[in-house]
């Protein structure tokens, strides 16, 4: 069992799980259960104002997109924050922390975007003794429409400035959470750095619209006929989350600055490649509310074993190790040829490799009479796409034609140099052509 | 109850009513509409499918297979029935394992294919529980077509050219439309009456009059039909059933078993329906199996079921014979029946071990019966029949016989296998060369 403990901006955890600021962290009774199944932290749902709280709606919050089997892929949301009472939540959080003092216990926050709000919200929270404070600067449904969640999220100076009255009311390590719904993540980021944060995490929910009900012609989840945009999340918005986090990693302005990765990390293998690419830890959510509070066990299990088996023995070893590897396409070497390759011991002859191929890529691969298909070398330019459309794992593989070979659809020996976009004779801005 | 399974002689009543409700309901249960999505699920909709090759009516499997996937079963029974207008009936009967699903990818990759056959009920079950007909026909065009046999072949027949415009006259001996899949299918592949409804349905389309009681040599004539329409089909099946040729045939209890099966099919009452205690089958083909299958769901204490060849040359499939195995059906091969005994009625069949070739080892057996099913394959019957094709109905490849304007399939025909999804793909094969000839000569 490797080591999992981590420390993330002086707040430790026994692992890197998390349970983000979400329905599953409302109340003291969630928050208890979660701990008891092995979750490293919580961070707590968002709070906010004193006063009356929020109202949510009474018809349906989620919608939903499926995959076969109707495994759930993406859920999108149209909650609001915390609808119990400030008072009612901080004397449950600080029940909870006292009695799961090796667990980290995070706060979210949201308040309107003034600074005596700010400074009063944190005075209340000051003795719960949680770890931290998470900003929520994404929610991108319901509250931002009342100026706060992604309506600061989306303007860097803002983050910059409530960031700076959090760090100045507070001496908490304060966590700024991202919303994706932006065009480029890097400047949000910039500016939580800019404000004094100790980290950001990310992402928040996409805005989204699950699907349209083809009677009533209105989008889901559907209230009295009317439907919302909600915030998306779930296996679907990894990829999205994956390469905002590595984006900011790999800023030089950023660089180094902690991360919380968020979004769809539903296995062991989603939280290690969040890592990889400078997470220093996950939060879930949508795993837990479509499998319940025990697949952190699996995540636990796997990502040690993964551990073990790269014989690493802390978690600071895998965080960032990835983040390297993420270039500029105009990096990438021109001179690696791979080709397709059909493994027929493992082949079913379904024949989606040669639809894809014939009808809507390079025409590299043959069927003969019998159902056997065979790529043809001088047309595949390794696209990959019959090997993400093959039903077969690992039936069809990339494989490299090594230097010194021919690439029979180029007819041009393979070289051995590096060679990338700047300098390609075809690009009109190459630094260098090649002689 | 007084009878029960250990009663000696062809007894009535030897279960109570529920065992026989529950033995003869359906040998598949229907997907429900969760089950349907998850099975749908698994297809591959694989290129040029191997599923579809395989069909004998060509249906696009992966298509209907995704329109039921897709929420539209309404769709998907109607890419099924364009192609297979008896789709539902053959979605119960056909021997899926060694047709579409036996070369399914899946099959191929997990052992386990695609469940084509039980989606393809579901699909047709949910647009003929809504009681549409799905097609409509096109202008008459004032033809004539006379069809002999209201059996698979017969039907689709009627169908397609009833759907091309053309007027339709088909003509069965018995007393109801359907053939063999009325009276000539085990019970639990046709539960709830579902031939009879499918023919119902089928004739929706119109123009296609339904005369029973009329057959070659009954009421017909070939040169009679042939100058009152504008052409034939003949779709008359194997009327004739072979004999065992052994002594003591002839004795009470020794019963085809085409006319048990037909007998129970049409049985309101089957706690009514006598069976033997000791009963042997005898032939290796799914007639057998039926036979065999059912007279143990009636309640028949033995039931043996006696082929000449090995296993591997039953032509009913693994399925079948599991399927017998499962139900206490003792399979017995490498022997042939050489003499009835009993006085006056069967009381033991004798049996002579014999290798693959057939060669007689010398060595037999006797088997207690109080029935014997002779299921050892059917014969065409009927004179002044287009030329012959070793003991079928010579046919091309869309039907034609060797007689101008008479066209023939099915059973009675050659080529293909007996089968009712080949039946169907005959008849509507024909029907389209019937078309293409009736219009031409029209032009």
């Amino acid at each position: 069992m490797a080591n999992l403990t981590t420390d993330f901006i002086g707040i430790k955890s026994p692992n890197p799980f998390w349970l983000a600021s979400a329905p599953p962290t409302d109340k003291e009774y969630n928050v208890r259960r979660a701990f008891e199944a092995g979750w490293g932290g919580v961070v707590w749902k968002t709070l906010g104002s004193e006063g009356p709280p929020v109202v949510n709606v009474n018809g349906p919050r989620y919608g939903a997109i499926w995959g076969a089997d109707r495994r759930l892929l993406g859920l999108n949301n149209i909650e609001l924050i915390t609808d119990r009472p400030l008072e009612v939540n901080l004397r449950e959080i600080k029940q909870v922390k006292r009695d799961y003092k090796d667990r980290a216990l995070i706060i979210s926050l949201m308040v309107p975007c003034d600074e005596e709000s700010w400074r009063d919200i944190l005075k209340r929270i000051e003795d719960t003794e949680a770890d931290g404070v998470e900003l929520n600067f994404g929610c991108p449904h319901g509250m931002a429409e009342r100026g706060m969640g992604s309506a600061v999220g989306q303007v860097p100076e803002y983050i910059e400035m409530v960031t700076r009255w959090v760090k100045k009311y507070s001496r908490m390590p304060c966590i700024v959470k991202l919303t994706p719904n932006i065009s480029d993540v890097r400047k949000p980021a910039e500016a939580a750095k800019r404000g004094g944060a100790d980290a950001v995490s990310l992402i928040n929910t996409i805005n989204s619209i699950t699907s349209v009900d083809l009677d009533d012609y209105a989008p889901e989840p559907m209230i009295d006929g009317k439907g919302t945009h909600g915030g998306y999340c779930g296996p679907a918005v990894k990829p999205i989350a994956l390469n905002m986090v590595a984006e900011i990693a790999r800023n030089p302005e950023t660089h180094g600055l902690p991360i919380s990765g968020i979004g769809g990390v539903t296995t062991w293998r989603d939280a290690a490649e969040f890592m990889t690419l400078g997470a220093g830890n996950v939060q879930v959510c949508t795993a837990a509310m479509t499998y319940g509070f025990k697949v952190v066990q699996e995540m636990i299990s796997g990502l040690s074993d993964y551990m073990d088996r790269k014989e690493m023995t802390s978690t600071s070893e895998l965080i960032g190790r990835a983040v390297p590897n993420v270039t500029d396409w105009q990096y990438l070497n021109l001179n690696y040829v791979a080709k397709a390759k059909i493994n027929q011991d493992d082949c079913i002859s379904c024949g989606r490799c040669y639809a894809a191929c014939e009808d809507t890529s390079h025409q590299a691969i043959e069927m003969s009479d019998d159902r056997v298909f065979t790529v043809k070398d001088d047309e595949c330019v390794a696209c990959n796409l019959c090997v993400n459309v093959c039903p077969v794992e690992d039936c069809i593989t990339m494989e490299r034609v090594a230097p010194g070979k021919l690439d029979e659809r180029t007819g041009a020996v393979v070289s051995e140099e590096y060679a990338n976009w700047t300098t390609h004779p075809n690009n009109p801005g190459a630094t260098c052509a090649a002689e | 109850m007084t009878e029960s399974a250990l009663t000696p002689g062809i007894v009535a009543g030897r279960m109570g009513a529920d065992q026989y409700a529950a033995n003869f309901s359906d040998l598949h249960p229907p997907l429900d509409h969760h089950e349907a999505l998850v099975a749908a699920d698994r297809c591959y909709f694989c290129h040029d499918a191997p599923c579809a090759t395989a069909c004998p009516t060509d249906i696009d499997i992966p298509l209907f297979i995704r329109q039921i996937a897709t929420g539209t079963p309404d769709a998907a029974a109607k890419t099924i029935l364009t192609q297979n207008i008896m789709g539902g009936m053959c979605a119960r009967v056909c021997p899926t394992e060694t047709l579409c699903e036996e070369v399914c990818v899946r099959e191929t990759a997990e052992g386990k294919p695609v469940e084509i056959g039980n989606l393809q009920r579901y699909a047709t079950d949910v647009l003929m529980a809504k009681d549409v007909h799905p097609f409509t026909r096109a202008a008459a065009t004032g033809k004539r077509v006379a069809v002999v046999g209201a059996g698979p072949a017969g039907l689709s027949c009627a169908h397609r050219l009833a759907m091309l415009g053309h007027e339709v006259t088909v003509y069965d001996a018995r007393a109801k439309a359907g053939g063999l899949n009325e009276f000539g299918i085990a019970a639990y592949k046709s539960a709830g009456d579902f031939a009879e409804k499918e023919v119902q349905w089928l004739l929706k389309i119109g123009g296609i009059t339904i005369e029973t009681g009329k057959a070659l040599g009954m009421g017909l004539e070939m040169s009679q039909l042939q100058a009152d329409f504008d052409a034939v089909f003949l779709g008359i099946g194997l009327g004739g059933v072979n004999a065992l040729g052994v002594v003591g045939e002839d004795k009470d209890g020794v019963l085809d078993a085409v006319d048990f099966i037909a007998e129970l099919r049409q049985s309101s009452d089957l706690s009514g329906l006598p069976v033997g205690r000791d009963v042997v089958v005898i032939g290796g083909g799914m007639t057998a199996v039926d036979a065999a299958v059912q007279a143990k769901l009636l309640g028949a204490l033995n039931v043996s079921l006696v082929y000449r060849r090995g296993r591997d040359r039953m032509n009913a499939s693994q399925f079948e014979q599991d399927l017998a195995a499962s139900k206490g059906v003792r399979i017995i091969t490498n022997a042939s029946p050489v003499a009835v005994h009993g006085n006056g009625s069967v009381r033991e069949i004798e049996f002579e071990y014999s290798d693959d070739d057939l060669t007689p080892t010398g060595q037999t057996f006797r088997l207690p019966a109080d029935q014997v099913f002779k299921a050892i394959g059917q014969t065409l019957e009927g004179s002044n029949l287009p030329a012959l094709e070793g003991r079928k109905i010579a046919v091309t490849e869309t039907g034609r016989t060797s007689v101008s304007g008479v066209w023939a399939g099915g059973d009675c025909a050659s080529g293909g296998d007996d089968l009712t999804v080949t039946a169907v793909a005959e008849g509507r094969d024909a029907a389209m060369d019937m078309h293409a000839q009736l219009m031409t000569a029209a032009g």
